[in-house]
């Protein structure tokens, strides 16, 4: 009883230092959490510009337009995930932890999702009234961004973890990741424009909040199987 | 040649593999190999380039699995011992795992705590004793490769683990860093702990052992 105490202490010690890590090291190298940011921002304004400034047509895209921002944003940062860590060794350190990869792999991934996902969803309620989306619907948008962004950064693990090996990867990531997210993007715009119908979207929240619970009960072990291939 | 210093009465075989092969892109890197490791045992890996130096220590350690053969842990199969190698093996590779955004300190907090974790004291202590001290909190990209080197060995004094699997862990070290080096491989197997080591230059280690690829 004693060693499973010990083991489980080291555990959750060395969860917490891998997350610990990688937020430092993302604050260090400021680009990693400024691009995704930048991007999301600047793709989004650009709608208005070059649609024109009706409002109406606006707030009919608006959800689309933030959700497709969203996964394209987080796109550019998802190779920051394993890619430095294949590079200078530290991934061949991680996989022999005698620590479950499961733990540190979901360490990792909440890291990218602290620093890629929370900014874009705080944001993303100033877009919404940029885009001229009806108010009532601000909550749920944001609801399901919150909902929907750590399914995408859970996907997205396996995508890199998968090609982090590969030397020119261009487009890869994102041919594997986004339809994947498809569902997801389903699910969210729908939740938003349910609202906006005056329907209630927790239906469709509810699906959302359960592929989150697949996805951060099974993504970390298909990213950990991904990495063993890719370090092999 | 062994009893030069003391060692334990029955020195345990730790580590052996039997009639290892391994190929890569059609070429045979090396067939029928068989070694063992006993404890206190510090064994050092032959061979020309590309003779599969690094390609064994990384199947001994379980990052490639692209072999046939049978390695044992202590007498059992290696796979049913995952759990108590992994926690026993401690690997410094050809990239030795220091990111370059990080100071000395967090990078060996990191690395320490994926094994078992160490107090802040100790890590000063351990980053002292590797010839680091004053760069404790300077980030690793101002570091030498040298001194980047010292920062992945600083690791071998906190960490519990026996079996050391070195490979090429001089190519950037000073004269005083590799004296310190084999000082404290020399430690270590006196200690009882083992140590697989790949270089090119020459070791002046008592009992060294010599594998040849």
């Amino acid at each position: 009883m004693n060693t499973a105490t010990t083991a489980g202490t080291s555990v959750w010690k060395a969860f917490l230092s891998t997350l610990k890590r990688d937020l430092l090291i993302s604050f260090k190298r400021k680009n990693d959490i400024a691009n995704p940011f930048m991007f999301f921002f600047i793709v989004v304004s650009l709608f208005p510009i070059g649609i024109g400034p009706d409002a109406d047509k606006l707030s009919e895209i608006a959800t689309g337009v933030i959700w497709i921002a969203v996964l394209l944003s987080s796109m550019l940062s998802m190779d920051n995930l394993y890619r430095a860590d294949f590079e200078d060794g530290s991934l061949e350190q991680l996989l022999l932890s005698p620590n479950p990869l499961f733990f540190l792999v979901l360490a990792k991934n909440i890291s990218h999702w602290l620093v890629s996902g929370v900014p874009v969803i705080l944001v993303s309620p100033v877009l919404a009234y940029m885009l001229n989306l009806p108010s009532q619907a601000y909550g749920v948008l944001v609801l399901s961004l919150l909902i929907g962004t750590p399914i995408i950064s859970l996907l997205g693990s396996i995508a890199v973890a998968l090609t982090v090996g590969l030397g020119s990867r261009g487009l890869i990531l994102a041919v594997i990741t986004l339809p994947m997210s498809v569902p997801v993007l389903i699910f969210g715009t729908l939740a938003v424009q349910s609202q906006l119908n005056g329907i209630s979207p927790t239906g469709y929240l509810s699906l959302l909040f359960a592929m989150f619970a697949a996805s951060l009960s099974l993504a970390p072990l298909a990213s950990a199987a991904a990495l063993r291939i890719s370090v092999n | 040649m062994l009893d030069q210093y003391k060692q334990p009465n029955y020195p345990m075989e730790m580590l052996s593999a039997a009639n290892l092969f391994c190929e890569r892109d059609e070429r045979v890197l090396f067939k029928d190999l068989n070694f063992s490791l006993a404890e206190g045992q510090v064994m050092q890996v032959k061979g020309s380039n590309g003779s599969g130096k690094t390609t064994l220590l990384r199947i001994l350690c379980g990052l490639n699995d692209g072999y046939e053969g049978d390695i044992r842990w202590y007498g059992h199969e290696l796979s049913e011992r995952t759990e108590d190698f992994a926690a026993a093996l401690l690997y410094i590779g050809h990239r030795v795992g220091v990111n370059k955004v990080l100071t000395p300190m967090e990078n060996l907090k990191w690395s320490c705590s994926l094994q078992s974790a160490v107090n802040d004291a100790q890590l000063l202590d351990a980053l002292a004793e590797v010839g680091l001290r004053g760069f404790e909190y300077s980030a690793c990209f101002g570091l030498s490769a040298g001194q980047q080197q010292r920062v992945a060995l600083a690791r071998l004094l906190l960490s519990p683990a026996k079996l050391w699997v070195l490979d090429e862990p001089f190519t950037t070290l000073d004269v005083k860093g590799v004296l310190m080096l084999e000082n404290m491989l020399t430690g270590h197997a006196q200690q009882g702990g083992s140590v697989l080591v790949t270089t090119h230059s020459p070791l002046k280690l008592d009992g060294l052992v010599e594998l040849n690829l």
